[in-house]
This record gives C-alpha cells, structure tokens and sequence, in this order.
C-alpha cells in the first residue's frame, strides 16, 4: 500500500502505479494538465515510465492560455 | 551612446541601482523587445518596459480595442475604442517615453511571416490569448535563439516561464512545448472572453512578466529558465516549481 497527496488531498494505491496510470485514475484528460510531482514538472512522454512512489505529493496544473 | 541629461534624470532610480547603473540602464536602451499581443498581459508589459526605457518596442496584435477590453487592457482607454490595438498602444508608450521607438505590427502572427518578424527583436514576451500561437512563437523562438518570457491567465490564476532552450546549462533547460506539448482539445474554455477573468490578474502576471524581461536584458538575479511560477490570487499563493526538459520534445531535443 502507498500513500500519495494530489492537490493537497490523501490517496492509496495497492502499489506504486506509473503516471499514465494516476491520470486515468483521477479520469484526467491526456493533453489538458500537466502533472507536478515533488515540486517538479513531469515531462508528457515519461508518463509510462514515471512511476508514482509512497510519499509523493502531486498537484494537476492545468494549461492555461489566456492574455 | 552616452546617456543625456534628460535621460540621466528620467532614469535616475536604475541608476543609483548597483545591479542597473549606467551601464545596464543603456542595455535596457538598446534592447529590442517584441510584446505579442496587446492585451491583457501586453498592457502593463508595455506601460512598464516603456517607462524603463526599453528602446525598441515591437507590439504584433492584428485586433481592434472593444469595450469589453478596458476593465483590464490598460494600455487602451474610452477613446481608443474601436481603433486597432497597436495604434492605441503606440500613442500610450510615445506618452510616457519618448526615447521609446514603436514597431508596430498590425498583422496575425503567423507561420509565413513569424520568423521574418521575430528575427528582427532579441527577446520576445508572449501575451498572447490562445495556444496555436503560444506554441508558434515558442517555436520560432527556439529555432531562432530568443529568449522568450512567456505568461498566460485564466479566471484568478497565472503561469510564467522563461524559455532558452537553446542557452548553456547543466540540464538541458525546457521550451513551452516541453511544458504544453500540443494545443489542448478544449482550449476554446480557456479564453477570457469565454471564461472571464478578473482583470487585476493581468496587471499582476504582465507585471511580473515584465520584470522577468528586464531581468533578462540586465542578466540579473535569477530568472525562470527551468521553472515555471504558478499564481492563484483567491489564495494568493504563488509557487515556482521546476520544468525539466522533456526529452523527446520535436521543438528542443536535439539543441
């Protein structure tokens, strides 16, 4: 069992479970968000290899493109 | 270029700055800066490079000033209504420093003539209101070697970043692309004309994005090549994170 913090919230997972996982998890849309893990953006093409381990604190930032 | 004594009493507050003084206070003067998109974010961007003395001003907006612009486009005012945006903004930027040359550039930027116009500034502020852009200029901006400092708003938040992806670093420092890999499937949502937005929030962020610009032409403090800030003005908390390259980003893999 791991625990993780997204957006400041508690969740577990069975097991650690690489970021495309999380995203479908958490039903986010690829191409809409990136995905800050401890403080640090997560690059699109890692999300397979990226896994998510106990005690990582995550927050979704979303795109935004307004001027 | 020796600074006249116009320009040594205009500018007298960067000067007595050891990080600006004379030297940088005639960097900022030299210094060609092209501000995409003059709205939200291009206002204060133009108020503050311009009273800072920033030399050549480049402004690319093909739009016209509506009503609806004024609770945050603070460049414009009543009377511009219906006039376009570069004109508006020219007249403003000539009001507050004459030293100021204005390029105005009353076109779309677009992928036949985005090269040819960036080409000519040495850094590029981005401000502009939808992704298919943002990702254009960051493109060219790449290929090119400019610097680019680029902002973006929504309802009651903002984002900035410095892109150099080009620059010498100990990791290979990301592009926007890295950051926003294509445009998003629902970026019409995103747009302050369809969600609205708190007008101050541009003042901050183009502020902001402002600083990080002089900051650059000073080459001063440190700047946000390898991060991005995130601002959210309901909890007025403003965070800077890191923003790797992503290795297999087409725009900047192989700088």
């Amino acid at each position: 069992m791991i625990k993780v913090y997204i957006n400041g919230d508690e969740m577990s997972f069975p097991d650690t479970v690489s970021v495309t996982a999380l995203m479908v998890e958490l039903g986010m849309t690829k191409g809409r968000v990136a995905l800050e893990k401890n403080r640090e953006i997560v690059p699109r093409s890692t999300f397979d290899e990226v896994m998510i381990e106990d005690g990582d604190v995550m927050e979704i930032v979303h795109f935004i493109g307004g001027g | 270029m020796k600074l006249s004594d116009q320009q040594l009493d205009r500018y007298a507050r960067h000067i007595i700055l050891k990080e600006v003084g004379g030297m940088g206070q005639k960097k900022l003067l030299a210094a060609k800066v092209l501000v995409v998109g003059a709205g939200g974010l291009g206002s204060p961007l133009l108020l503050y490079l311009a009273a800072a003395g920033v030399g050549t001003i480049g402004i690319v907006d093909d739009d016209i000033v509506s009503l609806s612009n004024l609770q945050r486009q603070v460049v414009h005012d009543t009377s511009a209504v219906g006039t376009p945006k570069t004109d508006s903004a020219e007249a403003r930027v000539n009001a507050i420093n004459p030293d100021v040359t204005v390029v105005k550039h009353n076109e779309k930027l677009t992928t036949d003539n985005a090269e040819k116009l960036i080409a000519q500034y040495d850094i590029v502020a981005d401000g502009c209101d939808n992704f298919e852009t943002r990702l254009l200029v960051n493109d060219t901006c790449a290929k090119l070697g400019k610097t680019l400092v680029s902002a973006a708003l929504s309802q009651f938040e903002g984002q900035l970043a410095t892109f150099k992806p080009f620059a010498a670093s100990d990791t290979p420092l990301p592009c926007y692309r890295c950051f926003v890999p294509e445009v998003p499937s629902d970026q019409t949502e995103q747009s302050c004309s369809e969600r609205g937005i708190l007008g101050v929030i541009a003042g901050v962020m183009g502020t902001m994005q402002a600083t990080e610009v002089l900051k650059e032409i000073l080459d001063i403090g440190d700047g946000l090549a390898g991060k991005i800030l995130l601002y959210d003005a309901l909890s007025q908390r403003q965070r800077v994170i890191a923003l790797p390259r992503d290795p297999n980003c087409p725009t900047c893999k192989d700088l």
